[in-house]
């Protein structure tokens, strides 16, 4: 049972960070607009063909999606480490995995769900159906908090490290995959009307998977990178 | 309880290839400060890092009431307090939002009018709704100072309080050292500058290079 | 025999240089019979004609390339619970051995689906997999190359080589997975022709010919990465100034 100075903390954690960023409002919406540039590119690239562009609809958004929220991953330690904060933040008595579970939660929260409103806009923009768009719109919710925990991870990893944001996306991306693989099947299960129930609930295990094993990881790997 | 007492058993530091200093050895009662001297790049704030716990010593320990800290990581955490070269305020946030996410940190609730009394005992009256970010170094040390003052922490562990505080700053600072020491904490501080330290019982610690003998 | 002395990096690096050459010798003599075996001996698939022989060297590389990714992620989890230094030695040592075997099964994979599918590169499950096992390990290379600071690049490597190893067979699953869904069981590699007994043992040769040169080479590495940290002590100036 957690003790209340643990929720005490969780709770600051995230007002704090989500007051940061509602100050910071420019970043934020770099992330959000750099998620509908990147599947505006696709059509472009290949084409306008509606047939076609549903076809890869629900892997080009799952694609930029991931980048989106890749962006935003190295800022996730770095603004703290610069001016001190996160030093007083590991030498809190409260157990750092708690401090990594804030900031992912918090993470998610500003970058990873503004993705899931503006999805439907873009899935339109595919030619996705309605039921396709509601499948995607379930995958991209359990899939984006794991991006956030597996981003912990490589953020806390590449801390302060020349070139970080990029190695960070090179060591992130391939654990990622089967999240990309079980995400975008389950639109594709709905459209070739096989359904997504399998795809969804693997995506579900993957998750809890991610949220046991994460922030454990990313704890450690803080220290080491605080030393 | 056990007596709080700052002890240090054997320590050697490395940074990168170099071996800083090694057998290290002092200890640190209640009531008095440790004042660490030496040149840039000699170990002073690697020292300071190994004291909190973040750095891990090359050989040795260090232990608080007795029993080292890498064994009681909460309790010392709950006892220590840490000011390092960079305050650690959040220059978006204003000096209230900081101290209450400070509070946040220790676990403990947070009381906003002793945070802006103590706030205001360090001048900081009319800096209240401003972000930190337009403050001038000198208040910021201070608000990160009213966090250190609220979080009533036994030991303090700062380096280079002094660096960038006028005069006034640095006589206020010197003031609440001796008030720490007085009410029983300990102290254990890096400073380039002269330290007023009348009336207040100081151990000295030069950091040089290599061995360092047992503090005399 | 107490095994902590072995953990000294001094006493290890006699060790390896006694047993390098064993394992070289045996690596050797293995890979003349496995090729003798695979080229010579083995029949003739009548499905897929002389072009299938490519697969002993396939297989081998494959079954290599992961296994090597979880000793790696073995000897990190020693060194982050044990604090040992060899621990992190060994790892760095067998890592771009490990990362020429995937290239490898990638390479041979590609010239085995040339012959038999007509494309340089289909998406099949394990060439997939093996793609993305390449991306890890490049991952872990550039990671240890990024940081400077020898401790935080072993540890910080180790946790991700860890985090890797949990994640392997979800990503194999996954990979095998939308593999059956988008292309079926047709075009498919994994599907080796079944097995005369004569092909498994060129096999298994070549993957022990293929582990005891692993062992030789990570072993003379280790003894490179031992003299360079180590260059401050007395042994290892001793060594340095007689070879030059």
């Amino acid at each position: 049972m957690a003790e209340p100075s643990m929720h005490r903390f969780l709770l600051a954690v995230l007002r704090r960070d989500l007051t940061l960023a509602a100050r910071r409002r420019g970043d934020w919406l770099i992330a959000q607009f750099f998620f509908v540039m990147v599947a505006s590119l696709f059509p472009l690239g290949v084409g306008p063909e509606p047939e076609m562009l549903a076809r890869i609809g629900p892997g080009v958004l799952w694609v930029a999606a991931t980048l989106a929220s890749l962006l935003s991953l190295s800022r996730l330690f770095a603004d703290d480490h610069r001016d001190g904060s996160l030093e007083h933040m590991v030498l809190s008595p409260e157990p750092t995995v708690l401090l990594v579970l804030g900031k992912s939660l918090a993470h998610w929260l500003i970058y990873g769900i503004p993705l899931l409103l503006i999805a439907p806009i873009l899935g339109l923009q595919f030619n996705l159906t309605w039921a396709a768009i509601l499948t995607l719109e379930i995958s991209l919710l359990l899939g984006t908090p794991i991006l956030s925990l597996l981003g912990s991870v490589g953020a806390a990893l590449t801390l302060g490290l020349r070139g970080g944001g990029v190695l960070l996306t090179l060591l992130i991306l391939p654990l990622y995959v089967p999240a990309l693989i079980f995400g975008a099947g389950a639109v594709d299960g709905v459209m070739a009307g096989t359904g997504a129930e399998a795809h969804l609930s693997l995506l579900g295990a993957f998750l809890v998977l991610s949220l046991l094993i994460s922030p454990w990881i990313a704890a450690a790997a803080l220290r080491v990178s605080l030393e | 309880m056990t007596q709080p007492t700052l002890s240090v058993h054997d320590l050697a530091c490395v940074r990168g290839d170099r071996l800083l200093f090694k057998g290290m050895n002092f200890q640190v009662e209640a009531g008095e400060l440790l004042l660490v001297q030496g040149g840039n790049g000699q170990g002073k704030t690697s020292l300071l890092r190994l004291l909190t716990g973040l750095s891990t010593p090359e050989a040795g320990e260090v232990c608080w009431r007795g029993d080292s800290i890498r064994r009681q990581q909460e309790t010392y955490h709950r006892e220590m307090m840490y000011l390092g070269h960079a305050n650690g305020i959040k220059d978006d946030l204003n000096p209230v939002e900081n101290l209450r996410f400070a509070a946040g940190l220790q676990g403990c609730a947070f009381d906003e009018n002793q945070a802006i009394a103590t706030l205001r005992n360090q001048g900081l009256s009319r800096c209240l709704d401003l972000p930190c970010r337009v403050l001038s170094f000198g208040q910021r040390r201070r608000v990160a100072l009213s966090a250190l003052l609220l979080a009533g922490a036994l030991l303090w562990i700062l380096d280079e309080p002094l660096t960038g505080l006028d005069i006034h700053a640095v006589a206020l600072m010197e003031g609440l050292i001796r008030t720490h020491l007085a009410a029983g904490g300990l102290a254990v501080a890096t400073t380039h500058q002269a330290f007023n330290l009348e009336g207040m019982p100081v151990r000295r610690l030069l950091v040089g290079n290599v061995a360092i003998p047992e503090l005399a | 025999m107490n095994l902590y002395t072995y953990a000294s990096p001094a006493t290890f690096y006699h060790l390896a240089g006694r047993l390098i050459p064993w394992f070289a010798w045996a690596a050797g003599l293995l890979t003349v019979w496995g090729l003798y075996v695979s080229f010579f001996l083995a029949p003739t698939d009548f499905q897929q004609g002389e072009a299938y022989r490519i697969i002993f060297i396939h297989v081998p590389a494959a079954w290599m390339s992961m296994f090597i990714y979880l000793v790696m992620a073995f000897w990190g989890a020693i060194g982050l619970a044990f604090n040992t230094r060899l621990s992190f030695m060994l790892a760095r040592a067998l890592a771009p051995t490990g990362a020429m075997f995937t290239f490898v099964a990638l390479w041979t994979g590609a010239w085995w689906g040339k012959p038999m599918w007509g494309a340089w590169w289909v998406w099949d499950a394990r060439l997939t997999s093996e793609l993305i096992l390449l991306f890890l390990y490049v991952g872990i290379i550039a990671l240890w190359a990024a940081i400077d600071d020898i401790r935080r690049s072993d540890r910080a490597g180790a946790l991700l080589t860890l985090i890797g190893a949990i994640n392997v067979p979800i990503i194999y699953f996954s990979v095998k997975w939308w593999n059956t869904l988008h292309q079926g069981a047709s075009v498919s590699l994994t599907k080796a022709p079944s097995m005369a007994a004569l092909m498994l043992q060129g096999m298994l040769i070549l993957a022990f010919a293929a582990w005891f040169y692993t062992i030789a080479v990570a072993l003379a590495r280790v003894r490179r990465i031992i003299l360079e940290r180590e260059r401050h002590t007395e042994w290892a100036k001793a060594i340095l100034a007689e070879t030059h």
